[in-house]
């Protein structure tokens, strides 16, 4: 016989479910029954309690009789399976070794995903762009305003405070050699033919793609991919082809663009700090960068603007229809298409060397 | 509109569906004949709308076969499977209309897709449509601006314009206020009456089971396949497994089940 009293309230005594456990180690008995006269306000304190009672009871083979017990606590009980026990769970307390290996397997394993994106997107873009335009103009006219004019301002900044930054490092640098004049001839090759692509493909890859990536994931959440593929609308041709096309294109308007804006920024740095004549800077900027070096950043911002792109899609195609998914997509969107970027562009860097351009 | 002659407009056979290894359902057999509203009922999570991917072709069946009017709709290319499905009309769980593009857009891209009509009639015809289903006015309106009633209207009319000879649902009122739900089991009727459609819907929400469905299949989670076959007012008055006559008699009125088809989200 177990006598219930007092008040069984979760914020207020807390959870007694161990209590169960030394009940009936403690004494022998072949029923179990209960007296619930004295028993005062209840909750989800008391049905724990019982819930564990009765679990401890099945094991030690005592008979377990509810008759003695309030009814709604009866009917509550009535919905708890039998057999498990409520006993608080463990709480995963991962030793430092096991949360690093398993930290180092996660990763690991998202890196190759990441890899096998990053390739998969790169032998995607030859088929893609080469497939037959299904898509809509408007849709193209939309993407590319989007990835195009709406990413001017950002590309201003970001490129006038890089050659802004090249001009300072470099002219305190040559100063001491008396070669200030050469900062010109650093900063417009610096700018030309890294800096401008690169820069403009990260902030488009931060911007674009974990925009397309995190819109095509919310469209499958939607099911309007599902819609799509019903239909038999070609979601290759309706929704990427768009994208990689409008991206593709802008990227190299985006990356002259940017070359200007950073050659002018640290034309104005140049000029303004360190006194040196507006017309030697340019005479010298001219003198330092050729076409080959335009064509060769020319090239690598198409290459950059195809991989974010297709990454994006990519990674929104497969994400999952939470709205957890949608953000995970982004972020990885944007990471994949950094990476990536920054990758190939040490890549150029290293075949530009091999092939003397 | 019935070109299949006496094979049934759609036919099941020893159908298994599942993810990866794991079958959601299996074994299941059953027809739809023409022009009949077929319901594929069952509790939440059993499997209702894995069956309606694989039926709709979004979901390659592990095993079994899928005839539509006779012809076999896994077997040939993908080609010849989608133009098959272009006789279907699909209304998603939420809608699925395409965010991006107005209302009116929405229902004419299907037709400027896959048939030849100049923009004038490919516009009296989404008018059309959009009549129909009760929104005259609201074509150029973006889905966002829609209610959930709205929407699923909207993706009606979408899933009519190339006027399908089986026309899917899933769980079409879920969602819905009970108004609303049961103007819609009106417009499934009178579209079924209209255009002699073949409908299947997906539905756990007995009164429109019970007032529009003439055929059923019942699924069950536990044993994951089809414990009952015919029409719903017979599963609830006849049928003797317990599990389905727990579900077809069960208590309340419509909107008792809203939030368990609400929680289902992924569908
Ligand atoms: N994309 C998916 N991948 C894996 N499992 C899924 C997926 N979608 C649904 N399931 C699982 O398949 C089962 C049936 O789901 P579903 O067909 O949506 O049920 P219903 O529509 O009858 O409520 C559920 O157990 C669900 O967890
Ligand atoms: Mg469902």
């Amino acid at each position: 016989m177990v006598v219930l009293s007092g008040d069984w309230i979760v914020r207020q005594t807390g959870i007694e479910a161990s209590a169960a456990e030394r009940l009936l180690t403690t004494r022998s008995a072949s029923t179990l029954s209960f007296e619930a006269a004295q028993l005062g306000r209840w909750d989800s304190a008391l049905i724990v309690f019982l819930w564990a009672l009765r679990a401890q009871a099945a094991k030690c083979g005592v008979a377990f009789d509810q008759a003695g017990l309030p009814p709604s606590a009866r009917q509550l009980l009535a919905l708890a399976p039998v057999d498990v026990v409520p006993v608080a769970v463990p709480t995963a307390h991962q030793r430092l070794p096991e949360r690093v290996g398993r930290q180092a397997i996660a990763g690991w394993s998202e890196m190759v995903e990441v890899l096998a994106l990053v390739g998969e997107s790169i032998l995607c873009v030859v088929p893609v762009l080469r497939g037959r335009a299904g898509m809509r103009r408007s849709d193209v006219l939309d993407c590319a305003w989007e990835a195009g004019i709406a990413a001017l301002p950002i590309v201003t900044v970001v490129n006038v405070l890089v050659g802004g930054i090249l001009a300072f490092v470099g002219a305190v640098q040559l100063r001491r050699f008396g070669a200030s004049i050469y900062v010109a001839n650093l900063v417009g090759v610096a700018v030309v033919r890294e800096m401008a692509a690169l820069m403009t493909a990260i902030i488009m890859s931060g911007r674009t793609g974990g925009a397309y990536a995190a819109h095509i994931a919310t469209m499958q959440g939607n099911e309007e991919i599902d819609a799509l593929r019903v239909v038999g609308i070609p979601v290759y041709d309706y929704l990427i082809l768009p994208r990689v096309v409008a991206l593709t294109s802008m990227m190299p308007i985006l990356y002259l663009y940017g070359c200007a804006v950073g050659i002018f920024g640290g034309f104005v740095v140049a000029v303004a700090m360190f006194d040196l004549g507006a017309a030697t800077f340019i005479e010298q900027t001219r003198s330092a960068v050729n076409g080959y070096q335009f064509l060769f950043g020319l090239t690598k911002s198409i290459v950059f603007g195809a991989v974010v792109a297709f990454a994006g899609c990519r990674v929104g195609l497969r994400a999952g229809r939470s709205a957890a998914d949608v953000g995970r997509a982004a972020t990885t969107a944007v990471v994949i298409g950094i990476v990536s970027v920054i990758a190939l562009d040490a890549l150029f860097a290293v075949c530009a060397n091999a092939l003397d351009i | 509109m019935d070109i299949g002659g006496d094979h049934p407009k759609l036919g099941v056979q020893a159908l298994t569906v599942g993810y990866g290894k794991r079958a959601v359902q299996q074994d299941l057999s059953f027809e739809v004949k023409p022009g009949s509203i077929f319901a594929i009922m069952g509790g939440s999570g059993c499997g209702k709308s894995t069956v309606l991917k694989a039926l709709i072709g979004l979901l390659r069946p592990s095993a079994g076969t899928i005839c539509v009017n006779g012809e076999d709709y896994w077997a040939g290319s993908e080609q010849h499977r989608a133009d098959l499905g272009r006789r279907f009309g699909v209304l998603f769980q939420s809608g699925a209309l395409w965010s991006s593009m107005s209302v009116a857009e929405n229902v004419a891209l299907p037709l400027r897709m896959f048939t030849p009509l100049d923009n004038a009639s490919i516009d009296a015809l989404v008018r059309l449509k959009l009549s129909l289903v009760g929104l005259p006015s609201d074509g150029a309106r973006m889905p966002a601006e829609l209610s959930g009633g709205m929407r699923k209207r909207a993706g009606l009319a979408r899933a009519l314009s190339l006027d399908p000879e089986i026309l899917f649902f899933d769980e079409p009122s879920a969602g819905l206020d009970p108004g609303s739900a049961a103007r819609l089991d009106d417009l499934i009727l009178e579209l079924r009456d209209g255009f002699n459609t073949t409908v299947v819907l997906v539905s756990h929400e007995l009164p429109s089971l019970f007032t529009i469905c003439d055929d059923g299949v019942f699924l069950d989670a536990e044993t994951r396949t089809a414990i009952a076959h015919g029409s719903p007012k017979a599963m609830r008055d006849d049928c003797k497994h317990p599990v389905v006559h727990a579900f077809m008699n069960r208590e309340g009125s419509r909107g008792s089940n809203q939030t368990k088809g609400d929680a289902d989200g992924s569908g």
